[in-house]
């Protein structure tokens, strides 16, 4: 399983949690872990996720997330696992 | 499992301090191509190309998009083209020819630059590689994306002093052929000693008959990075500082070997090396200049640079080595002037001289880059240059390199503009006492000895 991980930083705001969920329920994409902390007043989630069955292709579901964020002000990247595991992991 | 700290540090590196990958390069070998008919060659080569390369940026791309690193140059290297082409281009003008084929085929992929439009004569030249060394001028000012590259010492074969002397006329007469431009042919030119095989930067990529068929190497570039991490430990000793460079070139280099497998298996090609590199860029906090800076030196070139070059140079390839399966190419802090904020100010301020940076060249790769020179500087005196730092390769068994631009019509206190990634650079003033006769000498300065090392 090549596992996802979508990040979330910005202000926070009403719903954000509830907005990205809703895109990943409606999308098949399944939430494997979520944690969450204020860095410097900014709002800051991390979602691991399994994306094996998403109904939308990798590079859409980046596009569409990406969009979700500038709807609420936030930015939201969505990243496959390696990157972080190749580089903080020996 | 990875915690949001992590993420976050990557997401920072990536976004704050210009972590990317600088180039995927694709080697291709074009020795299948050769015929003693320069149409066929030509088509040859074209097919070739635009076969194995086809999928090369929409493989960069997909991978941008896949883990959010930048991939900023997509470019391809071929087998030197004076060997290619020895057999069937019969004139300078035939290998003109080659040349815009390359440019054709690379603007067809969509790659940023093709390199290979070389000759290795670090001993001797062969009509055909003389052949394509004179077409240099002509090549370079007549297509868009070729690089050129010539091989003139090693430390096995000595220095080619008549190879020399021809690229002092070279290097003047491209930047002649390319002077509206402020001379930019220069810029797509490099003299090598101990040239790589595998080097994925321009302008000095090509891909060396040792290789195979099709290869991908991958540079990565982070000094933003690394003087990020550097910022957090301002005044404690060397060995934390040291132990920092190491561990951030290990992150830096792990993500170019994250992305030369990925590319090596979405394009079937066999995955090369990775060039473990600090690649600065004119953007602003990408520079390798600010590294001294940070290290404790007031500018670029004040007394202590050499060293702290050494240092940072040495650290960044043992953090490097332990990430990546195989290590190639140049592999070390790149010290471009024009292509580098810290550099041009430390220029512009007076820190920085030909020969500080001379000395730098003996302790980090690659040479004497993207230096902008006066315009009436002389052949013999360009000749001159290149030979001290072909010396300084062949005896301290390293890979050196010269890319000086005579910019024509301009001189000290003048700037040179050359854009993009190239950048800009102020004029700087060569030592003005002639080296003709030294450098009229014929034939080549014999091969070191490899004992009584002093």
């Amino acid at each position: 399983m090549k596992k996802t991980i979508i990040t979330v930083v910005g202000k926070d705001t009403v719903g954000i949690i509830a907005k990205v969920c809703t895109y990943l329920a409606n999308n098949r994409i399944n939430i494997l872990d979520i944690s969450q902390t204020i860095v410097q007043d900014y709002f800051n989630m991390m979602m691991i996720v399994d994306m094996n069955d998403s109904a939308k292709p990798f590079d859409e579901a980046v596009d569409e997330l990406r969009q979700i964020g500038e709807e609420i002000g936030v930015v939201i990247r969505c990243q496959r696992e390696d990157i972080f595991k190749s580089m903080h992991r020996v | 499992m990875i915690n949001i700290f992590e993420v976050n540090e990557t997401n920072e590196m990536i976004e704050k301090e210009n972590l990317d990958v600088r180039t995927i390069t694709l080697g291709i070998s074009l020795i299948d191509c050769i015929t003693d008919d320069l149409n066929k060659l030509k088509e040859n080569i074209y097919n070739k190309i635009t076969t194995k390369a086809k999928d090369l940026v929409a493989t960069g791309k997909a991978i941008e998009k896949e883990y959010g690193i930048p991939i900023v140059n997509k470019r391809i290297s071929v087998t030197p083209i004076a060997l290619i082409g020895a057999s069937a281009c019969k004139s300078s003008d035939d290998f003109v020819e080659i040349a815009k084929t390359l440019d054709e085929a690379a603007g067809k992929v969509g790659v940023n630059f093709i390199g290979g439009y070389s000759a290795l004569v670090s001993k001797g030249m062969t009509p055909g590689e003389e052949a394509l060394i004179r077409s240099i001028p002509k090549a370079l000012s007549s297509t868009k994306l070729v690089c050129s590259s010539v091989n003139l010492g090693s430390t096995k074969t000595g220095i080619n002093m008549d190879a020399v002397r021809l690229m002092g006329h070279i290097i003047r007469e491209t930047a002649e052929a390319t002077k509206d431009n402020d001379s930019l042919g220069c810029a797509k030119l490099v003299v090598f000693c101990n040239a790589p095989d595998d080097n994925p930067f321009m302008a000095g990529a090509f891909h060396g008959v040792t290789e195979a068929d099709a290869i991908i190497n991958v540079g990565v570039s982070g000094p933003g990075v690394v003087n990020t991490a550097l910022k957090k430990v301002r005044g404690e000793g060397f060995e934390v500082l040291c132990e920092t460079i190491k561990k951030t070139a290990f992150k830096v280099t792990r993500v170019g070997q994250l992305v030369a497998g990925e590319a090596s298996k979405m394009m079937g090609v066999p995955f090369g090396i990775v060039d473990l590199s600090l690649a600065p860029t004119p953007a602003v906090g990408d520079s390798v200049a600010d590294i001294l800076c940070e290290i404790g030196l007031e500018h670029a070139g004040a007394p202590g640079t050499t060293a702290a070059l050494a240092l940072l140079n040495d650290q960044v390839k043992k953090g490097g080595v332990m990430a990546s399966s195989y290590v190639g190419g140049l592999s070390g802090a790149f010290i471009p002037v024009s292509e580098d904020r810290g550099m041009i100010d430390a220029v512009s301020a007076g820190s920085l001289t030909l020969e500080k940076l001379e000395a730098m060249t003996c302790v980090c790769s690659v040479g004497l880059d993207m230096i902008a020179i006066p315009g009436d500087t002389k052949a013999s005196t360009i000749s001159g240059i290149i030979a001290d730092e072909m010396a300084i390769g062949m005896v301290n068994q390293k890979t050196t390199a010269v890319r000086v631009i005579p910019v024509i019509g301009k001189t000290v206190g003048d700037e040179a503009q050359f854009g993009g990634l190239l950048g800009y650079a102020p004029i700087m003033p060569v030592n003005g006492y002639s080296c003709e006769a030294f450098i009229n000498r014929q034939g080549r300065i014999p091969a070191p000895i490899h004992s009584f090392k002093n």
